[in-house]
C-alpha cells in the first residue's frame, strides 16, 4: 500500500495532482437504505474509506461537499448508442452518449448489443464491445437483443453468459417479420434465459397488431408522425405486457419489461406484481417527463423527434402516474432508452411514419427529470430516488454493491447532487449531437454539482473533463440474488406428477382419425408450419404397456399434488377423498 | 351431398291441440313479474292478462302461482359433433330432448367445418342434421377454423342471407384451428363492419403446445396433464389479447366458455373500461371444479376433459356465479358435448388425445337457480336475464324468443322453486356413462315446459318429437351489441396534421429494414408504402381545421387533453 505519509484532514487547501486519489468531504451519504455524514477517501478508483476524521495520504485532491448529497452515480440501464438503422447510425455515439450521461450525473450506461437477424450474437457482441471501448467515457455493460431464434442460438447465449459478462438478453414482440418473436419462441427463449440465469428482457408492443394498424392508418392518408403513435395504441402495448408476464410466470423466468410508456401497461406490471410475478418494469426519461401530445405537432421535426416504440402517450396525465408507480415501488428501474437521430436522419420517414427511425434523447435529463417530478413533489425520498436510478438496476443485473451503492470496496462513481440548482433543458446547451430535445424548455430542479467516475472528477464548476475510451466493460454473473432467490424457490416448488392409476382396459373407440385430419396447412400458410405439424405428431409417446402408471415408491396420499406457484388452489385435489376415490 | 334435404322439411300433422291456456301463473321477465294468464295459438302468445277471453274446449294449464319464464336458450352446444371419424354421443334429438326436460326451449349449435372446407357447405350439413332430429328452435353459430378470401365472402353470404350473426373464432389448437393475432384483426374487423359477433375460443394455443410437450416429456400421460398443461393463466392471457383486438377494431367480442376466475376478471375490468364484450360461463364451470382431474377412475376425470379445462381452484363457481349476478358476466351456456367412456379412451396414454367436452344441457338452469338464486345472489328476473333474455338480445332474436310478451313465441316453462331432485346418469336424459355434476342435490326444476306453443314437459313425462325444431335466422347488428359500436364508428374517424411539405435535407439509408436481412422485404412491402403524389399538398380542401376537426381518437384511447388544445405544443417552435 503506498501509504507512506499521513495527513490530518483538517487539511483544506487544494491540490491539482495527477494522482487517483480523492477525498470528499462532509458529504451527506445517501444510499439506497439511509442516509449519514461522513468523509469518503477514492484511491484507485475505488471507495477505500468512509467515515469521519480519516487518515488519508497528504496531497490528495480534496471535495468539500458542504453538507450536500452524495450519492452512487446513476445506472442507466437502456441505452443504444451508436445505433446502426438501416445504414445509418444513430447521432450520439459512445463518446457522445457517455459524455452526456456523466453531464447528468449517470456513470455506468448499460447499451443493447442488436445484432442483425441471421448474424452471430458473439459478433455483434464484439463488433459493440470494440464500438464502445473504443469511446465510451464511463463504464458499461452490454444486454443483448434477441432478434430471431432458432435452437442452436442457445449455444451461442450460453457462451455470451458464461464467458462474456452478459445476463440479460431482450426479445422483441413488436416489428413483425422483422425482430418480432412468436409466442412459442418466446416461451422456448424464456426457458433457455432461466436455465442460464439471466434475465428476460422484453420490448412489449403486439407487432401483429400494429402492421394492420399501420397499414390501416396510411390507407386513411395518415402519413405524419401522429401516425406513429395512432398505429400504436397504449391497450397493444397493455397487452403484449400481459402476454410475456403470463410466459414468464409458465416458465419460472424473471422478467424485465423495457420501455413502460403507458398507464395500461404500467397497471398491468402492477397487478402481476401483487400477483407475485417476478416482473420489473423501467419506465423512460421520455415516459416519465413528457408526454405524446407533441405527435400532433405541426412542426414535422419537432413531432418526428417524439418517434419512439412503444410511443408516449397522448394522455398527459401519464407521466405523474408512472413517477407515482415508480415512487411506490410497483416500477423499479429507469432507463433512458437514449437513441438519438438527427433530423435528416428523421426525415427519411417524411412521406410515411413507419420509416422514421426510432429513439428519443434521456441520458442526460434522467436524474434531474426523476428528482424534480418525484423527490421535489415529496412521491420520493432520497433513498428511493437512489434506488431507482441506481441501486435497482445494480441489483437486477448483479452489479451490486460494486455499482449502486457507496460503500467500502465499491466503484467510486459517485455524484454530489445539488438540489436547489434549476435549469432548464434545451437542445441549445444540451451535451448532445441531435437538434431537439424533446423535453425543450422543461426546467428542473436538482442536478449534479460534482461527477466522480472511476475515481477521477469528471464533472466540476460545469465543465465537463470526459476522457474518450477510458470506460471499462464490466461484466455481469449470471443468477442474480435479487432476481433468483425466488426463482430457485419456486423451480423447487412446481415439480409435477401424474396421478398413478391402474391402467384404463375398458373399451375403446375404434375408427379414428388423426387429430390433425386435413391438410390444411396449404391453406393456412407457410411450410414452417407444416414442419411444426409433421413434427407434432411424431411425438405421441409410445407407451410401454409393461409399465403401470404406479410409481416404486407407492401411491402416497399427497405426493400426487401437483400444484405449481401459478395456479391459486384452495383445497388440494388430492385432500377430498369423496372426489379422487373410485367411482 | 345432403344439402337439398332441409329444404324439403317433411310436413308435421297439424295437432288441433294448438291452443294453450297457462292460468294463474306469475309471469317473470328480466324486467318485472307479475300475474297474469297467458294464451297461445299456433306457438305464439296471443294474449297476456287477467279473464282473457278465449275459445272453449282449449287445454288449460293451472300454474297455481308458480312462476312463468322464458324457456332458456342455450347459447352453446356441440351435439351430433363430428370428431376424428366418431360423433358426439348426443345428437341433436337427444341433445335437445335433454335440453327441454331442463327447461330449455332453444338452443344455439356450433358448425364446426374441417379447415379448408367450404362453411356453407358445412352449415348446411349441420341443418340437415338438425332439421331432421330438433325436438326445439334452434340457430347456429359457424366457426371460422381457416381464413382466406373466399371464406370471408362465404362470411358474408351467411350474414346475408343464411340467417347467421355469430362467428366463432380460436386461439388455441395451434396449427389445427388457431388464428394468428393478424388473422384475428382481420376477422374482427370484417365481422365490426357487417354487424357479426365474434365469439372467441380463448386460450394461448402456443404455450398450450409447449406445455404439452413439456408434461408429456414428463411421463404425466392421464387427464391430470390436461388441466396442468392449460393454466387458466392461459385462458386469462388470451381473453386480454381478444380484447384487446376486439377494442383496436371496435368489434363486439363474445368470450365463449369463461372456466376460469382470472379470465373472468379480465372481462369485467374491461367492461368497466367500456369495452363491447359479453362472457359466457357454462354449466360446467358454473357448477363444479377441476379438482376432478386427479381422480383415480380415469373414466371419470377423463369426462372432465374440455378446453378450457375446468379450474382446479375449487372456489370458482362460486365466484363466475357472482360476477354472471352482478352483470359482469351476462350468457351462460353448457357447451354441451359429450363422449362415451370409450371414445374418452382414445386419448387413454395421452391425455391430448382425450376428445373435449362435457354435459350440461339439462342441468343448466337448475344449476343456476341452486347456485345463485336459490343462494340470493340473483333474483328471478336476473335468472331470465342469463339464461334466456341476454342471449336472445345479442342474437337479435329479442323479443321473439328470451320474453313472455304478446307476440314472442310460445316457449315457457313453469318453474318450480321448491323442487329437488340429484344429479346422477342413471336418470340423465344425456347418452353419456358419466354426469360432470353426478350427485349433486339441484332446487329448482321446470314442472311444465312448453315449446312452440305445445306441452312437451308435464307430470314429469318428456313428450318431445324430433324434426319439429325450426331454424331461427338470426340478423345482423343486433341492438344489445352495436347501438354503442355504431356510435363509436363515428368517432374514430381519424385526421392527419395538415403540415407543410418537410423540405429540409433527408439522410442517405440504405431502403432495406432495421437489421438490414432480406425479412425486411416484408416490412416494406408495397401496400405499406404508399406511392406519395408529390402535386397533393397534405392540406384538406376544407382548409385549415378548427379545434374539433383535430384528430379524434378511437373510442378505446383515454385522452384527457385533446392534443390539438393545447397551442403552445401544436404551434411552430
Amino acid at each position: 500500500m503506498p501509504l507512506m505519509c499521513f495527513y490530518s484532514s483538517q487539511i483544506k487547501f487544494r491540490l491539482f495532482s495527477q494522482s487517483d486519489r480523492l477525498l470528499i468531504k462532509c458529504g451527506k451519504i445517501v444510499n439506497d437504505d439511509q442516509s449519514f455524514f461522513a468523509d469518503i477517501y477514492i484511491e484507485d478508483g475505488v471507495i477505500k474509506q468512509i467515515g469521519e476524521n480519516l487518515i488519508v495520504p497528504g496531497g490528495v485532491k480534496i471535495i468539500d461537499a458542504h453538507g450536500r448529497m452524495v450519492m452512487p452515480g446513476g445506472i442507466d440501464v437502456h441505452t443504444r448508442f451508436q445505433m446502426p438503422d438501416r445504414g445509418m447510425v444513430s447521432a450520439d455515439d459512445f463518446y457522445q452518449g457517455t459524455r452526456a450521461a456523466l453531464a447528468g450525473g449517470t456513470t455506468m450506461i448499460v447499451d443493447h448489443v442488436v445484432p442483425e437477424p441471421g448474424v452471430s450474437l458473439v459478433a455483434a457482441f464484439n463488433q459493440w464491445r470494440e464500438w464502445a471501448d473504443s469511446k465510451s467515457c464511463c463504464d458499461y455493460s452490454l444486454h443483448v437483443d434477441i432478434t430471431n431464434w432458432h435452437k442452436g442460438m442457445q449455444e451461442e447465449m450460453e457462451s455470451l453468459v458464461k464467458d462474456h459478462g452478459v445476463n440479460s438478453f431482450l426479445v422483441y414482440l413488436a416489428y413483425k417479420d422483422v425482430f418480432q418473436l412468436s409466442d412459442s419462441q418466446m416461451y422456448e427463449v424464456f426457458n433457455v434465459i432461466r436455465n442460464l440465469g439471466a434475465i428476460a428482457q422484453v420490448h412489449a408492443e403486439n407487432g401483429d397488431i400494429i402492421a394492420e394498424e399501420q397499414r390501416k392508418i396510411l390507407e386513411l392518408g395518415i402519413t405524419g408522425p401522429e401516425g406513429h403513435v395512432l398505429s400504436r395504441p397504449e391497450e397493444v402495448e397493455a397487452e403484449a405486457v400481459n402476454r410475456s408476464v403470463t410466459v414468464a410466470n409458465q416458465t419460472n423466468c424473471p422478467l424485465y419489461i423495457t420501455k413502460v410508456m403507458s398507464k395500461s401497461a404500467a397497471d398491468v406490471i402492477a397487478l402481476a406484481r401483487k400477483k407475485g410475478a417476478v416482473v420489473y418494469g423501467e419506465p423512460i426519461s421520455a415516459s416519465l417527463g413528457t408526454d405524446g401530445t407533441h405527435y400532433w405537432s405541426k412542426n414535422w421535426a419537432k413531432a418526428a423527434a417524439f418517434v419512439t416504440s412503444p410511443p408516449l402517450s397522448p394522455d398527459p396525465t401519464t407521466p405523474d402516474y408512472l413517477n407515482s408507480l415508480l415512487s411506490c415501488g410497483d416500477l423499479q428501474v429507469t432507463g433512458s432508452a437514449h437513441c438519438t437521430f438527427h433530423t435528416s436522419q428523421r426525415a427519411v420517414g417524411k412521406d410515411n411514419f413507419t420509416l422514421i427511425p426510432e429513439g428519443t434523447n434521456g441520458t442526460e435529463e434522467r436524474l434531474s427529470l426523476i428528482w424534480d417530478k418525484c423527490v421535489v413533489t415529496g412521491k420520493m425520498d432520497e433513498n428511493q430516488f437512489v434506488a431507482v436510478t441506481s441501486t435497482n438496476a445494480a441489483k437486477i443485473f448483479n452489479l451490486y454493491p460494486r455499482k449502486g451503492r457507496i460503500a467500502v470496496g465499491s466503484d467510486a462513481d459517485l455524484v454530489l447532487w445539488d438540489p436547489d440548482v434549476s435549469k432548464i433543458i434545451s437542445a441549445k446547451s444540451h451535451n448532445l449531437a441531435v437538434e431537439y430535445n424533446i423535453f425543450e424548455g422543461t426546467e428542473v430542479r436538482g442536478a449534479p454539482l460534482v461527477v466522480v467516475s472511476q475515481g477521477k472528477i469528471v464533472l466540476e464548476e460545469g465543465n465537463l473533463h470526459t476522457t474518450e475510451g477510458c470506460g471499462r466493460y464490466v461484466s455481469r454473473k449470471p443468477f442474480p440474488d435479487h432476481v433468483y432467490r425466488r426463482i430457485k424457490a419456486r423451480s423447487r416448488l412446481t415439480e409435477l406428477s401424474g396421478v398413478p392409476r391402474g391402467l384404463y382396459d375398458g373399451p375403446v373407440c375404434e375408427n379414428v382419425t388423426p387429430k390433425v385430419m386435413t391438410p390444411v396447412t396449404s391453406v393456412k400458410t407457410s411450410p414452417a408450419k407444416l414442419q411444426q405439424q409433421q413434427q407434432q405428431q411424431a411425438p405421441q409417446p409410445v407407451r410401454n404397456l409393461h409399465q403401470s402408471g404406479f410409481s416404486l415408491s407407492g401411491a402416497q396420499v399427497d405426493d400426487n399434488i401437483p400444484r405449481r406457484n401459478t395456479q391459486r388452489i384452495a383445497a388440494p385435489p388430492g385432500g377430498r377423498s369423496n372426489i379422487t376415490s373410485l367411482g | 351431398m345432403s344439402g337439398h334435404s332441409y329444404q324439403g322439411k317433411k310436413n308435421i300433422p297439424k295437432i288441433t291441440s294448438d291452443r294453450l291456456l297457462v292460468k294463474g301463473g306469475r309471469i317473470v321477465n328480466d324486467d318485472q313479474s307479475f300475474y297474469a294468464d297467458i294464451y297461445m295459438e299456433d306457438g305464439v302468445i296471443k294474449q297476456i292478462g287477467d279473464n282473457l277471453i278465449v275459445p272453449g274446449g282449449i287445454k288449460t294449464v293451472e300454474a297455481n302461482g308458480k312462476m312463468v319464464i322464458p324457456g332458456g336458450i342455450d347459447i352453446h352446444t356441440h351435439f351430433q359433433m363430428p370428431y376424428r371419424g366418431t360423433t358426439t354421443v348426443d345428437d341433436f334429438s337427444q341433445g335437445s330432448k335433454a335440453a327441454l326436460a331442463g327447461g330449455t326451449t332453444m338452443i344455439v349449435d356450433h358448425v364446426i367445418p374441417e379447415p379448408g372446407n367450404s362453411l356453407i357447405e358445412a352449415f348446411d350439413q349441420w341443418r340437415s342434421w338438425a332439421d331432421e332430429k330438433t325436438c326445439c328452435d334452434y340457430s347456429l353459430h359457424v366457426d371460422i377454423t381457416h381464413w382466406n378470401d373466399s371464406v370471408k365472402q362465404e362470411v358474408d353470404t351467411l350474414l346475408k342471407e343464411k340467417g347467421v350473426n355469430s362467428f366463432q373464432v380460436y386461439m388455441a389448437y395451434k396449427d389445427f384451428y388457431q388464428m394468428s393475432n393478424s388473422e384475428l384483426y382481420e376477422i374482427f374487423t370484417f365481422l365490426g363492419e357487417m354487424g357479426g359477433i365474434v365469439q372467441v375460443h380463448a386460450e394461448n394455443g402456443e404455450i398450450i403446445a409447449e406445455e404439452q410437450a413439456r408434461i408429456l416429456e414428463m411421463g404425466i400421460t392421464g387427464p391430470e396433464g390436461h388441466v396442468l398443461s392449460r393454466p387458466e393463466e392461459l385462458e386469462a392471457e388470451a381473453v386480454f389479447r381478444a380484447i384487446t383486438i376486439a377494442s383496436q377494431t371496435n368489434c363486439p367480442l363474445y368470450v365463449t366458455r369463461v372456466m376460469s376466475k382470472s379470465a373472468a376478471d379480465i372481462i369485467s375490468q374491461a367492461r368497466k373500461k367500456g369495452n363491447v364484450v359479453f362472457g359466457e360461463p357454462i354449466t360446467a364451470s358454473l357448477g363444479t371444479d377441476g379438482t376432478h382431474y386427479w381422480s383415480k377412475n380415469w373414466a371419470k376425470a377423463a369426462s372432465f376433459v374440455t378446453s378450457p379445462p375446468l379450474s382446479p381452484d375449487p372456489t370458482t363457481p362460486d365466484y363466475l356465479n357472482t360476477l354472471l349476478a352482478s352483470g359482469d358476466l351476462n350468457v351462460t351456456g353448457s357447451a354441451h358435448c359429450t363422449f362415451s367412456v370409450a371414445q374418452k379412451a382414445i386419448g387413454k396414454d395421452d391425455f391430448t388425445q382425450i376428445p373435449e367436452g362435457v354435459n350440461g344441457v339439462e342441468e343448466r338452469m337448475s344449476l343456476i337457480w341452486d347456485k345463485a338464486v336459490t343462494t340470493g345472489k340473483m333474483d328471478e328476473n336476473m335468472f331470465v336475464a342469463v339464461t334466456s333474455t341476454n342471449a336472445a338480445k345479442i342474437l337479435n332474436l329479442y323479443p321473439r324468443k328470451g320474453r313472455v310478451a304478446v307476440g314472442s313465441d310460445a316457449d315457457l316453462v313453469i318453474w318450480d322453486s321448491d323442487a329437488v331432485r340429484t344429479i346422477t346418469a342413471k336418470t340423465h336424459n344425456s347418452a353419456a356413462e358419466f354426469n360432470v355434476f353426478e350427485g349433486m342435490e339441484l332446487r329448482g326444476a321446470p314442472s311444465v315446459v312448453i315449446c312452440q306453443g305445445k306441452l312437451v314437459l308435464e307430470d314429469g313425462n318428456l313428450h318431445a318429437i324430433s324434426g319439429v325444431g325450426r331454424f331461427i335466422p338470426c340478423t345482423p347488428f343486433p341492438d344489445f351489441a352495436y347501438k354503442r359500436i355504431k356510435a363509436r364508428k363515428q368517432l374514430a374517424v381519424l385526421r392527419a396534421v395538415p403540415r407543410g411539405m418537410y423540405d429540409g435535407p433527408v439522410s442517405d439509408f440504405s431502403p432495406m429494414s432495421r437489421g438490414g436481412t432480406p425479412s425486411a422485404s416484408a416490412r416494406t412491402s408495397p401496400t405499406k408504402q404508399p406511392v406519395r403524389n408529390l402535386h397533393h399538398s397534405a392540406f384538406s380542401l376544407a382548409g385549415p381545421p378548427t379545434t374539433e376537426d383535430l384528430p379524434i381518437r378511437p373510442a378505446g384511447r383515454r385522452i384527457v387533453i385533446p392534443p390539438g388544445g393545447r397551442s403552445n405544443i401544436t404551434s411552430l417552435s
